[in-house]
């Protein structure tokens, strides 16, 4: 039996806890150790900034990544019957590595990728917030690059064409025709992304990073009782994936609705 | 006789490893100024001959000239020369994220150095002469099949090309919008512009050609004036084609 709050109860609280009736007084007293005592409340804030951190870093690595390798696999697959000589060559080779990237990225876990990261690679390094954005990065950029790439096949072949018969060169033509059509067309693919990378960072605590969940971990931990921090950790997941939820339906309908 | 503009000489493209013959050595040229409209039953080649003229399609054998430059040649900077053979697509292939000014300006922005002022003064200009000057700042997606036509033709133009290149310019448009497009390409071969017309418009090919072409199974089966083909064609092929056409 779970002793009462009157029992256990070390701290200083408002009366109005310790005399209500008992319910109230415990889970007021859970409340009270899981966010009031210490300042705790802080280190869920901490987490939060951290998680919104990491993503959006994770974000920014993914998308650049994500750009060179689709260009890349593109540019192989369209072009490499017509090439020769040395650029056919370095096409050739970092297209290979593209596809290593690619199979060995999504062919493992994101959080051994991390532990890999933190705790080989970057051993030395104390950094954990950058260490980790780089990691769930270039674990995203290899999604990202398939996106992308789906996005670039989606466009019209006479695009590349009308552009290559005005006189722009492959490259040129990517970039102001293909590219912001092939954006355009994979931007609530991209920000659904985004979403799924928020939730995918709630391992950054293997490293030791105090995220959303690892907060309410420790917390958890610290108030041997984990109802009260577990809950507000997924709250706050909630209230985030709602939130951005809301602002790509409302990209969505603004992509619609205008010129296309 | 003024020069040759473009020559194609013995052009060769096959298809799936040389099972199919696309053109199976065609020989051609256009004179500066010339009108020069290829008709033949689908199939023909007739359009993998106009591609490969701005090497859309890169000819498997044989060489085109431009200019009196091999364009074949893998030395010969292809984007430089492109930007002199406008060309104007069955699908139009306009940019649909760009309003129709911006369709227009980008190249020569890009390409020739040109400031805005001065390439929007241009299509500002040309978008008059095909009626389309209030459209300049919609969007593709706004304009009717003739409509994007008639801006496809003029942002090819928007390059000072000295050849214009058709390729079924018509073919995907409605009936009652054949006509419009038709007239900006009279036009454009009455001012004396170098045209290479594509199309299944006889009509035109009577009334506008300096010469025209018949191609069949991936050759030429037979060219000259628009009175020697469509009403004293020699050759079997050509008479059965024009008798299913006319």
């Amino acid at each position: 039996m779970k002793p009462s709050a009157s029992q256990t109860w070390p701290l200083e609280a408002p009366d109005w806890i310790l005399n209500g009736p008992e319910w109230l007084s415990d889970l007021g007293y859970d409340f009270y150790k899981s966010f009031v005592f210490d300042d705790r409340y802080q280190m869920y804030i901490k987490g939060l900034g951290n998680t919104l951190l990491l993503t959006l870093l994770a974000l920014l690595i993914g998308v650049a990544l994500g750009v060179v390798i689709s260009l890349i696999r593109v540019s192989w697959d369209k072009n490499h019957t017509e090439m020769q000589g040395p650029g056919r060559f370095f096409l050739g080779f970092f297209n290979a590595l593209a596809k290593i990237y690619l199979t060995v990225i999504r062919g493992t876990p994101a959080v051994v990728q991390l532990m890999i990261m933190y705790f080989v690679i970057f051993a030395s390094s104390r950094n954990k917030v950058m260490v980790a954005a780089l990691s769930f990065g270039i674990n995203s950029g290899a999604y990202v690059a398939e996106i992308i790439r789906g996005g670039i096949m989606s466009i019209d072949e006479g695009q590349m064409e009308a552009g290559r018969s005005l006189g722009f060169g492959y490259v040129a033509t990517m970039r102001y025709i293909i590219l912001p059509q092939a954006f355009k067309a994979v931007l609530p693919t991209l920000a659904n992304e985004f979403i799924v990378l928020l939730k995918e960072t709630a391992v950054a605590g293997y490293v030791g990073l105090t995220d959303v969940t690892y907060a309410g971990n420790i917390i958890g931990g610290n108030c041997y009782d984990y109802l009260f921090p577990l809950l507000m950790s997924a709250l706050i997941y909630l209230i985030l994936v709602m939130f951005f939820t809301f602002l790509v339906g409302k990209l969505e309908r603004r992509l619609r609705s205008s010129e296309r | 006789m003024s020069a040759d503009i473009i020559q194609a000489i013995n052009l060769e493209k096959h298809f799936d490893g040389g099972d199919i013959k696309a053109l199976n050595g065609v020989n051609a040229s256009v004179k500066k100024g010339e009108v020069v409209v290829v008709i033949g039953p689908s199939g023909s080649g007739k359009s993998t001959f106009l591609r490969c003229l701005n090497l859309l399609e890169v000819p498997t054998g044989g060489k085109v000239l431009f200019e009196g430059v091999d364009i074949t040649d893998r030395k010969a900077d292809i984007n430089l020369h492109r930007q002199k053979m406008g060309m104007v697509f069955q699908h139009f292939n306009l940019f649909p994220h760009m309003t129709i000014l911006r369709n227009m300006t980008l190249a020569p922005m890009k390409l020739l150095g040109r400031s805005q002022a001065d390439a929007e003064a241009k299509a500002r200009g040309l978008l008059e002469r095909v009626g389309l000057a209030d459209r300049a700042d919609a969007y593709p997606s706004q304009l009717s099949g003739g409509q994007k036509q008639r801006l496809a033709i003029v942002r090819a133009l928007c390059m000072d090309p000295e050849v214009m290149l058709f390729d079924e310019p018509t073919s995907a448009l409605d009936p009652e919008m054949v006509g419009e497009v038709l007239e900006v390409m009279k036009e454009l071969a009455k001012e004396g512009m170098t045209m290479v017309v594509v199309t299944h418009e006889m009509g035109f090919a009577r009334e506008m050609a300096d010469r025209v072409i018949f191609m069949a199974d991936g050759k030429i089966v037979e060219e000259g004036t628009p009175e020697d083909i469509f009403t004293a064609p020699r050759q079997l092929r050509t008479q059965d084609f024009l008798a299913k056409v006319l």
